[in-house]
């Protein structure tokens, strides 16, 4: 379904990704790990078209999308959760939820969608009305992730949706994505610190070190790996 | 009731008051006699009044406190009687009735100069829902507003004076060309945000200022151009008198079509799109808005209002030198946008209609007014931040849908 292969991207004259190449099928759930600084969120960024790659590929569902502005990515089907969350914060929760439908003009499924995010996220359809700045760290998590889905994408790419909240939450907010997948059919690209649990819902990982992929296996088996557990599950 | 904390540190204000007022209000220097004259009892007064002043105000700070803590204990919306009487049908009506009407009759109740002076009302009340577009909607600092106005006023005045053509030919080529104008200043400051952009706009402002100032074969300079006809109607002469009120009317009808419009925009994918500008640039990307394009069109579509009220200003003045367009109309456009607040169109027009008819009546005052003026913009902002009628937005509440049965 997307498939980059060999990108290199830069920030000015840093470079941030040496040749990333990855590969995701329909379906799936795919997370990336890696440090602080490896290119994990680059690597999102590039996909969706904010940070455009110098030289490399990246192809959505067999067309090239590396030079496509951000928003026209969005338009293939491509929506995703930024880090930290960047919620519209003087929006209402409904507002916000609106924004997220922007390019979409089909009233009933965009009814549709709402009452399914409001399944996922009870607390945010009694928050509906509310500005979106007032609402705690793990509801603007949810929030994003609604906003992302409203959207409709057939791949949702998330950028640390585990980061600043507390471990129950996390935990509710990562049972939701695996749900998310097999209700929606939704291919999900997750970026990780939280490698633990982004790897236990994941079909495959990727784990990235100074903007190359170092290792690329199915998440039991990354899981089992020593030099991943010593690295990144801290076991 | 008032302890002994808080009276202390009203003291040492008016203390402090007190020093910083010494030496403009104590000492007076009489240079021809060289005596000094030491008037202790202005220092009374100072002490006086900021000790009273601070303790009024600490009061103030304290109820507007524990009311919001009120409020949001108990989860009130809170909405300005204002507000609610808009949103009801049963007051709007009446009001608008009232105030239309009030409108229409105006010329024949007062006279010529008041006339005069409502019409410069009424330009601001377009320019300030023009610059609330760019500045209060999509959140894009414009200090170079006035430039767009320059430019509707100049096509008129030279498309006048070398080609003989019309107001009401100009009208739509000043607004256009002040549009292109907007969309030539929006490409440099694409990638721009809050207070480079507002130096850039500021700089742009002022340099198309200086172009028509020194450029005399174009623009004829400083000594600008005159004679400028007055719009005419349907071929008749019009007097003096009934050229002003004409213009009035043009303004009214103006004035009507830019809140139907902005009101329209506000509220379409287009007008959403700019709140999302406003609100995050990253996140309004991630929604598949162009932000280019959604940047242009508000520079294009704020610049086109300015433009036209350009035009109306060199037809109503038949004058017009660079003079007219200093960094001060910029400024005073922008308060109105602030003092009325940001996106809300009600809240333009008052802020248009205090800020220019204020200082127009305070006229016995003149000596006082740009004190007041200072005074008034810095309570506002520090007890009115959100302007005088702040922008409250369509709500939608979600309704599950067994209740939406029921």
């Amino acid at each position: 379904m997307l498939e980059l292969h060999k990108v290199h991207s830069y920030y000015g004259n840093i470079q941030a990704l040496k040749g990333v190449s990855l590969k995701i099928n329909e379906g799936e759930i795919i997370s990336l790990i890696g440090a602080n600084g490896a290119g994990k969120s680059t690597t999102l960024m590039s996909v969706c078209g904010i940070v455009s790659p110098r030289s490399g590929k990246i192809s959505f569902e067999g067309r090239s999308i590396h030079q496509l502005p951000a928003d026209q990515i969005v338009t293939l089907g491509i929506s995703q959760v930024p880090e930290g969350r960047h919620i519209f914060p003087h929006l209402s929760v409904r507002e916000n939820l609106d924004m997220g439908a922007f390019l979409r003009t089909d009233k009933d499924g965009i009814k549709r969608d709402l009452d399914y995010v409001f399944s996922l996220f009870p607390i945010l359809a009694e928050r509906s009305g509310q500005a979106g700045g007032n609402l705690s760290g793990g509801e603007q998590q949810m929030l994003a992730m609604s906003r992302a889905l409203m959207a409709r994408p057939k791949l949702l790419l998330l950028d640390e949706p585990s980061m600043g909240l507390a471990p129950l939450i996390i935990q509710q907010i990562f049972d939701i994505i695996k749900k998310i997948n097999q209700e929606q059919n939704t291919t999900i690209f997750l970026v990780e610190q939280n490698a633990y649990q982004a790897l236990q819902i994941s079909d495959r990982g990727y784990v990235i070190e100074n903007g190359h992929i170092t290792l690329a296996q199915d998440a039991s088996e990354l899981m089992q790996n020593p030099a991943v557990q010593k690295a990144y599950l801290g076991i | 009731m008032f302890s002994l904390k808080e009276t202390k540190r009203s003291a040492l204000i008016s203390l402090w008051f007190m020093f910083l007022t010494f030496p403009v209000l104590v000492i007076k220097v009489d240079a021809i006699e060289q005596t000094v004259y030491w008037r202790w009892e202005n220092m009374l007064y100072i002490g006086l009044g900021s000790f009273i002043l601070s303790i009024f105000g600490k009061i103030f700070f304290e109820r507007q406190k524990s009311r919001r803590e009120r409020q949001i204990a108990e989860k009130i919306e809170k909405h300005s009687l204002i507000q609610r009487a808009l949103r009801d049908p049963k007051y709007l009506y009446p009001l608008g009735a009232a105030f239309f009407l009030f409108a229409v009759t105006y010329p024949y109740l007062f006279s010529t100069y008041q006339i005069n002076v409502m019409t410069t009302a009424l330009m601001y009340v377009v320019l300030g829902l023009g610059l609330n577009i760019v500045v209060g909607v999509a959140g894009l600092l414009d200090l170079g507003y006035v430039a767009f106005y320059l430019v509707g006023a100049y096509s008129y005045g030279l498309l006048n004076m070398h080609f003989g053509l019309g107001f009401w030919t100009v009208l739509p080529i000043g607004a256009l060309l002040a549009a292109l104008l907007g969309i030539l200043l929006g490409f440099p400051v694409l990638r721009l945000r809050g207070d480079y952009l507002a130096i850039v706009t500021l700089a742009f402002g002022e340099i198309i200022r200086l172009i028509m100032e020194n450029w005399n074969d174009f623009s004829q300079g400083p000594s600008g151009i005159s004679n400028i006809p007055r719009p005419g109607l349907l071929g008749f002469d019009l007097t003096l008198d009934q050229a002003i009120t004409y213009l009035y009317y043009l303004m009214i009808v103006m004035v009507l079509v830019t809140i139907f419009v902005v009101n329209r925009l506000q509220n379409s994918r287009l007008g959403r799109a700019w709140v999302a500008l406003r609100e995050d640039e990253i996140a309004c990307q991630a929604m598949g808005i162009d932000k280019t394009k959604t940047k242009l069109t508000a520079f294009a579509l704020g610049a086109t209002w300015a433009g036209m009220v350009g035009v109306i200003f060199a037809a109503k003045t038949t004058f017009i030198n660079p003079a007219s367009f200093t960094f001060l109309e910029s400024a005073i456009i922008l308060a109105i946008v602030v003092l009325g607040g940001m996106g809300s169109i009600l809240g333009v027009i008052l802020g248009a209609v205090i800020l220019i008819l204020l200082p127009e009546y305070l006229r016995a005052l003149s000596d006082y007014r740009m004190l007041a003026f200072g005074a008034i913009m810095v309570s506002m902002m520090v007890f009115r931040p959100q302007g005088l009628i702040s922008n409250v937005r369509r709500h939608y509440h979600y309704r599950p849908k067994k209740e939406q049965q029921k």
